[in-house]
């Protein structure tokens, strides 16, 4: 008996994991970024060389580093869904792959406008904007090869698969662009070329970088309530939840 | 008795090429007609066209193979021969394996064969031309390897072959950078063993672990 | 086996208690298949012995294909395992050589000849006797058209170069996708007294038809429900 119920509890158990843990996220998220934020753009002191440009690495620096970690998370939630077979796994595959995206744009968009006042265009290949670059375009390709399938236990795991063929490659093409990078310019142009940060500026960046983590968090659970709720929508429980609203 | 299997696998590919030879021929001539394009676009400076020369040949090679790429498993999994191949007991990533070494031969090695064409054209030196020749030769199979698996994920989706180049076009960066940086390296005199063993590396480990990633890739088709 | 009501029944020919057969060739043990994030059945088990012909009955969509293809292992059931003799199909060392399976796809290149693709064919399934490949297509009524394309025979025809393989390779198990689709009345009475004298011989058949298969002897219907849960 509990064992053709088995897969119906489960996304009902995780549909219930996530309603419980996604205020937590979003309640921090809140917190932690309006803090970070306050302090980093308005308190924490101008870079003595970029001015007040350099502020925008509070969003620019969290956002960027997260983009890759949540590429790996999505990773291993294909890895879940793969080896031991769990349909949950490939849900949140597919509910991870638009929130990676939107950091990585953040990543890209911010790192662009910073380049403008510092380098004086919106665009230079620098190696990690171009490794950005790329990153999008992997996130991309996960989400539409996830919306090419009709049937989406299917479409769940050919994502997964591809998002770790992309796991493996993303350090070879992360070095390589690297590498690339340094052959055509010489010494590159490194953001935070400082061997150190003033703590004063420190703070509010670890403060921001938690704060999109959670963010990140959150809407990787709400979009993977929704994905739950659209492709379950002919279960009893789903239905059941509907009407109690 | 898997060696003889294998073997008719390979001729298989081989007769069914020829027989549509129209179709393996429309990716060469792409490939001619890109390059001859950029003259036209950039202006016919020797220098430039030099300069550009090795970038424009290894894109136009990469544009060119994924045009071809699809046949490897289209045609075998709308007719139903994959089912058949999967229900025959020989393990599919060696039937894979083959495939892609038959779809390589049949429809990329045409495009290094017109290459030397393709260098005059973009005026590349001789010592530029065999450090091409050699990426390309190591660099294409890796292609063909990775493609396979882009291609197993999207043989059961309609009109899957722009999704096809947004997927893989990603993973061929490191390709293309090892392998222009090569030419370039020798268009300065310079060694370039270095970029070679590296394209070497990232060919083993795709030979190693692509079969096995396309043959899941084409099970999870067919569910 | 747990009744599941409005589901799938079974006729009063199809025997329930599955477990208990020393000849069952195949059996299949609590299947649940999902198609869609929907359940297209559930818990639904089989036996087939040797001399068995099952007859799987249903409308359009209610899981006829899905069925066949996980009792051959092309698609993984959401739950349950499909064995055969006794061990999983998976694990099975001579499942593969054992079982002929012909779907809605005829596995015909259509660029290639009837006699190249069943010479493939043979060759993929380690069947080694191809002397007499021209002998069975003719018996098939195909003397003529053995080495034109496929693409040029008519469906019907095609649809016997497909059959053609039962005469080919020597197996227990036959599992067959609505065979006898576009074939003229002298064909489906040629395969149904193959499928017949298979049955007889120690072998075991089970296929999807909308026409009614009506002259064999020992044949077991199983009608499956149309159900989207």
């Amino acid at each position: 008996m509990w064992k053709w119920l088995h897969p119906y509890a489960k996304t009902e158990r995780l549909y219930q994991l996530s309603s419980t843990l996604l205020p937590w996220f979003s309640i921090a998220a809140l917190l932690l970024l309006i803090s970070g934020c306050v302090w980093g753009l308005m308190f924490a002191p101008a870079d003595y060389q970029q001015g007040d440009a350099a502020r925008i690495m509070y969003i620019h620096v969290p956002s960027a580093i997260l983009s890759m970690s949540t590429y790996a998370a999505m990773a291993i939630a294909a890895l879940i869904g793969i080896v031991w077979q769990i349909r949950t796994a490939d849900m949140a595959v597919a509910a991870i792959a638009p929130t990676g995206a939107m950091v990585t744009f953040v990543a890209l968009f911010t790192g662009a406008a910073w380049g403008k006042p510092m380098w004086g265009t919106w665009w230079v290949w620098d190696a990690r904007l171009t490794s950005e670059l790329i990153l999008l375009f992997m996130y991309l390709g996960v989400i539409a090869l996830y919306n090419a399938f009709e049937d989406k236990q299917q479409a769940g795991r050919a994502a997964g698969i591809l998002a770790l063929v992309g796991v493996i490659n993303l350090p070879i093409i992360h070095y390589s662009v690297e590498w690339w990078n340094t052959l055509h310019q010489g010494a590159s142009i490194t953001k935070l070329s400082k061997p150190s940060i003033d703590p004063a500026m420190l703070w509010p960046l670890l403060i921001n970088l938690l704060g999109f983590a959670c963010l990140i968090a959150s809407l990787s659970l709400a979009a993977l309530k929704n994905e739950i709720i659209r492709r379950e929508k002919h279960r009893p429980w789903v239905q059941q939840l509907v009407s109690d609203i | 008795m898997v060696v003889s299997t294998l073997n008719a696998v390979f001729k298989r590919e081989l007769v069914l090429a020829f027989r549509q030879k129209s179709e393996l021929l429309q990716p060469v001539m792409f490939f001619i007609l890109v390059i001859s394009l950029f003259p036209l676009g950039v202006g016919p400076g020797p220098e430039t066209l030099q300069k550009i020369g090795p970038g424009v040949i290894w894109v136009a090679a990469l544009l060119s193979a994924l045009f071809g790429l699809e046949r490897i498993f289209r045609d075998d999994f709308a007719d139903g021969t994959l089912e058949q191949q999967m229900l025959s007991g020989i393990p599919l990533s060696l039937v894979v394996l083959l495939k892609v070494a038959a779809h390589w031969l049949v429809s990329i090695l045409p495009l290094i064969v017109v290459s030397p064409l393709l260098s005059l054209f973009l005026n590349l030196t001789s010592a530029m031309y065999t450090a091409l020749l050699a990426t390309l030769l190591l660099g294409t199979p890796l292609l063909s390897l990775l493609g396979a698996i882009g291609v197993a994920l999207t043989v059961g989706v309609r009109k899957g072959s722009v999704l096809l180049s947004l997927m893989l076009l990603p993973f061929f960066v490191p390709l293309l950078i090892f392998a222009t940086a090569a030419v370039e390296a020798a268009a300065l005199q310079l060694p370039y063993n270095g970029q070679l063993a590296l394209l070497g590396a990232l060919f083993l480990l795709a030979l190693a672990l692509s079969p096995v990633a396309t043959a899941y890739a084409l099970k999870v088709s067919q569910n | 086996m747990r009744s599941c009501p409005g589901l799938c029944y079974y006729s009063a020919q199809f025997f329930p208690n599955y477990q208990v057969h020393k000849l069952a060739l195949l059996d299949a043990n609590n299947l649940t298949c999902c198609k869609s994030d929907r359940v297209l059945f559930q818990q639904l088990s089989l036996s087939l012995d040797v001399g068995d012909i099952l007859h799987l009955q249903g409308p359009n969509g209610a899981g006829k294909t899905s069925l066949l293809r996980i009792l051959v292992g092309l698609s993984q059931p959401q739950s349950g395992c499909v064995n055969y003799q006794h061990t999983s199909i998976e694990q099975s060392n001579d499942f593969a050589q054992q079982l002929i399976y012909i779907g809605h796809k005829p596995a015909l290149n259509p660029a290639l000849t009837a006699i190249e693709n069943l010479t493939y064919w043979a060759q993929m399934h380690g069947v080694s006797l191809l002397s007499d490949i021209w002998q069975i297509l003719s018996d098939l009524g195909l003397a003529g058209l053995e080495d034109i394309p496929v693409s040029q025979l008519s469906a019907g025809q095609q649809r016997r170069v497909a059959l053609a393989r039962l005469w080919i390779k020597p197996a227990k198990l036959w599992v067959l996708d609505e065979p006898f689709t576009a074939l003229d009345v002298n064909a489906i009475d040629m395969v149904q007294q193959k499928m017949q004298r298979h049955a007889q011989q120690g072998g075991a058949v089970i296929l999807t038809s909308h026409q009614p298969v009506d002259m064999m002897h020992n044949i077991k219907v199983l009608i499956m429900e149309y159900q989207w849960l």
